[in-house]
């Protein structure tokens, strides 16, 4: 076992498919924060909210108002440098702390692809992906045709992950029992051309895509790392994450994903692209300069760095499970609910209203939009941390107003995959004693349906 | 695992094309596409473009019974005009919640059911002689409750309201009050008959700027704010340390909040189901819709709420500031039976239909 894995790590495969990866992610990156900007969002998300929601752990982070734009400029700028591979390491350092930095700002905005795409960057790091066809080659003059194999490895079994767990996450009884929430979200799309008052008005095309959504995140993994199968595998992810494009409002993920998705071909496939690049960018430094083509990359610290990443991958594979550890209904707590590849699993509104009492008997309702944007709104009132998060946030402001012994009291109705809204919030516990923990949270009220499986 | 990718394959073809044909010879299964063009046919011909109508006959008779007034400062005219100021402030209740074309544009409910009214600004308008109505600034006293205040609110009593109007120019500043409402209701219902009836009925995609979608948007925010919150929240205090029972509606007249909140209610309930009158059929309409969906709990259920939140209305006084100021329990008891029908609409029915909603700008996954 120790022998082979030795040999395993000792393996070393064509550098090319990882330089493809890198101009892929790096181009995606810079258009994705050149995209936020020009939507405006930088402005409605970051710098006019007068509240952020913040991760458990991550209250220091702070908003930084219009300097914000900046930390958008060097998180797309970095991501120009990571695609051109341009002093590399240190772009993609300054990518991932940028990027992440930005979505710690807020968890409004919570998306599992931000997620996908923070780790990936911190994988990034630790791998050669400027061994070949970047910058760096020009100004080292050196550059690399082999690099380890478990450097393009780590990568396949990350975007494997990110399937296979979104694939477990549904089997579950909404999902391919009652095409749940399918079944509420393909009929609105009546007004799509061809489809829209045809086949988003089936019943079994609901459980058609509920069942072939989830057969294809559980086995598209296989089928991309199996030869024979590989080019049927990759026109699927085309067609699905396209199709998923066209039907839901899912930004920069499925293209994210196609071109992921790549780095499953084979080296040749990866130098034709490469070649191509090459010819329409008309490249003739190559013969400018001469580079000294070496063949294996050796990376450096791997007796630190391989164990490293070993645990990294380890977290990956149990994190998404920790939900386990808390009672009720995972889909109406969101107790584990993040950071666990559970993608579009879940239709959930809910409407959230907060008392304040005060020691003087004075009680009155707050109206959320004096504090929060809508986005915000909506976020906060189906998820019990926000709930809790902003329910401190009201103590404190009203604390400051001159109220004594504030207690703040929230009443909740939320609605499941289509089931009728239920109260969500216990409306005798005063929220504002309650801590934040990774505890369960007791006063979230039982969901009074249930839901099998995973 | 070749046969699997095979399978596999298939079955995604299969999903993708084979539905494209047979839309109508799937047995057992029938398509389940809402005809939204047919719901807002009857929203507009049957709901919309008549109380529009009504609400411009009742302003007309309004502006002659009011010159008779002007022209005659007497008891009877004087009783003749408060009459209709209530007939047509009913009327009103039956538009508000169509805040869509013109009325958006024009900002018009702003400039027609502000309330409370700013006495002070009408006073120191007529003291001027010169004003904008249409300003802004001047939201607060032009309108139904600018005149529900010209008609019971500036003097004590009768006879010294009637010497306002006969010595100085209280008369003039009326009339223009109510010639702006009888322009501004023209201006939208003259939009709604020429051009944007065509508009809202073909306007049914799912978009944040359908007509469709802002319909429903607008009908729930008008609920939520327009009856919950103005009618009934704010004078019982709800969103405040203390009770502002000046702040309800129709305070100088002081005999038809509760009935004018009833008549907003059924007519929330009319729209929803579809009906002309509380005495017609189901039409085309949310309940409907939310039947085509599969939704009959929800759809019953919203009734429920409604019907039993008219309930707690109907027990309070004629006159929702006096029933603040002597029992303000029953009026936030009204308030949360209100509050559970925002719940099903903004919550449930929202959901239902998957509105693209206009104020969520970002990405999902």
């Amino acid at each position: 076992m120790d022998f082979s894995l030795k040999t395993y790590l000792n393996k070393t495969t064509d550098a090319a498919p990882l330089a493809v990866f890198r101009i892929g992610f790096g181009l995606m990156m810079c258009y994705g924060m050149i995209r936020y900007w020009l939507k405006g969002w930088i402005e409605t998300i970051y710098i006019q909210p007068q509240f952020h929601f913040k991760y458990y752990g991550f209250e220091w982070v702070k908003t930084l108002g219009d300097y914000t734009y900046l930390l958008f400029l060097i998180c797309g700028l970095s991501a120009f440098f990571v695609a051109i591979g341009y002093k590399y390491r240190l772009a993609i350092i300054t990518f991932f702390i940028s990027f992440t930095y930005i979505e710690l700002m807020d968890k409004t905005t919570y998306l599992n692809h931000y997620y996908f795409i923070s780790i990936l960057s911190f994988l990034m790091i630790f791998l050669p992906a400027n061994a070949i066809f970047s910058l760096d080659n020009y100004t080292a003059k050196i550059s690399y045709k082999t690099i380890p194999k478990w450097t393009i490895d780590g990568i396949k079994l990350l975007l494997g992950i990110v399937y296979f767990y979104a694939g477990l996450a549904k089997i579950n009884s909404d999902w391919l029992l009652k095409a749940q929430p399918l079944k509420i979200w393909l009929p609105s799309k009546y007004d799509l051309p061809l489809i829209g008052d045809t086949l988003m008005q089936q019943e079994w095309f609901y459980y058609a895509m509920s069942w072939t959504g989830m057969l294809y995140d559980l086995l598209i993994p296989f089928f991309l790392l199996y030869k024979r199968t590989r080019v049927a595998a990759f026109a699927m992810v085309v067609f699905f994450h396209v199709f998923t494009r066209i039907l839901f409002p899912i930004g920069m993920f499925p293209f994210v994903m196609i071109v992921s998705a790549l780095i499953f071909f084979d080296a040749s496939f990866h130098h034709k692209i490469i070649s191509k690049i090459k010819s329409l960018l008309a490249f003739t430094s190559a013969k400018a300069k001469k580079i000294d083509y070496k063949t294996v990359y050796k990376v450096r610290y791997s007796k630190l760095l391989l164990p490293m990443l070993g645990l990294f991958f380890v977290v990956q594979l149990v994190f998404p499970f920790r939900y386990l550890l808390y009672p009720g209904e995972l889909f109406w707590t969101e107790e584990g609910y993040r950071l666990s590849w559970r993608v579009m699993l879940m239709e959930k509104m809910g409407n959230t209203t907060f008392k304040i009492k005060d020691g003087e008997g004075n009680s009155f309702l707050v109206n959320n939009s004096d504090f929060l944007t809508p986005l915000q709104e909506k976020q906060m009132s189906f998820q019990p941390d926000f709930i809790l998060e902003y329910a401190h946030y009201l103590g404190n402001h009203f604390t400051k107003q001159g109220h004594k012994g504030v207690e703040v009291y929230a009443k909740s109705y939320v609605a499941l995959n289509g089931r009728l809204s239920q109260l969500f919030i216990d409306e005798s516990v005063d929220l504002y004693q309650e801590k934040e923990s990774f505890k369960h949270k007791h006063w979230i009220l039982p969901f009074t349906d249930e839901i099998k499986g995973l | 695992m070749k046969k699997l990718a095979y399978i596999f394959t298939l079955m995604l073809i299969v999903a993708a094309c084979s539905g494209s044909d047979d839309s109508d010879n799937g047995s057992g299964s029938t398509p389940d596409n809402y005809n939204r063009a047919a719901m807002q046919t009857n929203l507009v011909d049957n709901i919309i473009i008549p109380r529009f109508q009504d609400l411009k006959t009742g302003l007309e008779t309004l502006a002659t019974v009011g010159n008779t007034f002007t022209a005659t400062p007497n008891q009877a005219n004087l009783d003749n005009l408060r009459a209709a100021f209530i007939n047509t402030y009913k009327d009103w209740q039956l538009v508000e919640p169509f805040n869509i074309g013109q009325a958006e544009v024009l900002q018009y409910s702003f400039q027609m059911n502000v309330y409370p009214t700013t006495t002070a600004d009408i006073e120191a308008n007529i003291a001027n002689g010169t004003y904008d109505l249409t300003a802004v600034g001047n939201n607060d006293a032009v309108g139904f409750p600018a005149v529900d205040y010209m008609l019971h609110g500036i003097a004590a009593t009768d006879t010294e309201i009637l010497n306002k109007y006969a010595t100085s120019n209280y008369a003039a500043y009326l009339t223009d009050l109510i010639a702006q409402m009888n322009s501004l209701t023209q201006t939208v219902l003259t939009d709604w008959t020429t051009n944007y009836r065509a508009v809202f009925i073909n306007s049914t995609s799912n978009t944040v700027s359908s007509a469709v979608n802002k319909f429903i948007n607008d009908y729930i925010f008008y609920y939520e704010k327009g009856l919950r919150a103005n009618k009934f929240g704010i004078p019982a205090g709800v969103f405040s340390t203390n009770p502002l029972a000046d702040k309800a509606e129709a305070v100088y007249n002081g005999t038809i909040s509760r009935d004018l909140s009833i008549i907003a209610l059924d007519n929330v309930q009319n729209i929803f189901n579809g009906k002309a009158t509380s005495t017609s059929p189901t039409g085309e309409g949310f309940y409907n819709y939310l039947i085509e969906l599969d939704r009959a709990d929800l759809a019953t259920l919203i009734n429920t709420r409604i019907n039993d939140a008219r309930q707690k209305i109907q027990v309070l006084n004629a006159d929702l500031k006096t029933q603040v100021e002597t029992d303000n329990t029953k009026m936030t008891e009204a308030y949360d039976a209100l509050q559970l029908v925002v719940v099903s609409f903004k919550v449930d029915m929202l959901q239902a239909f998957n509105v693209s909603v206009d104020y969520v700008d970002a990405d999902g996954d």
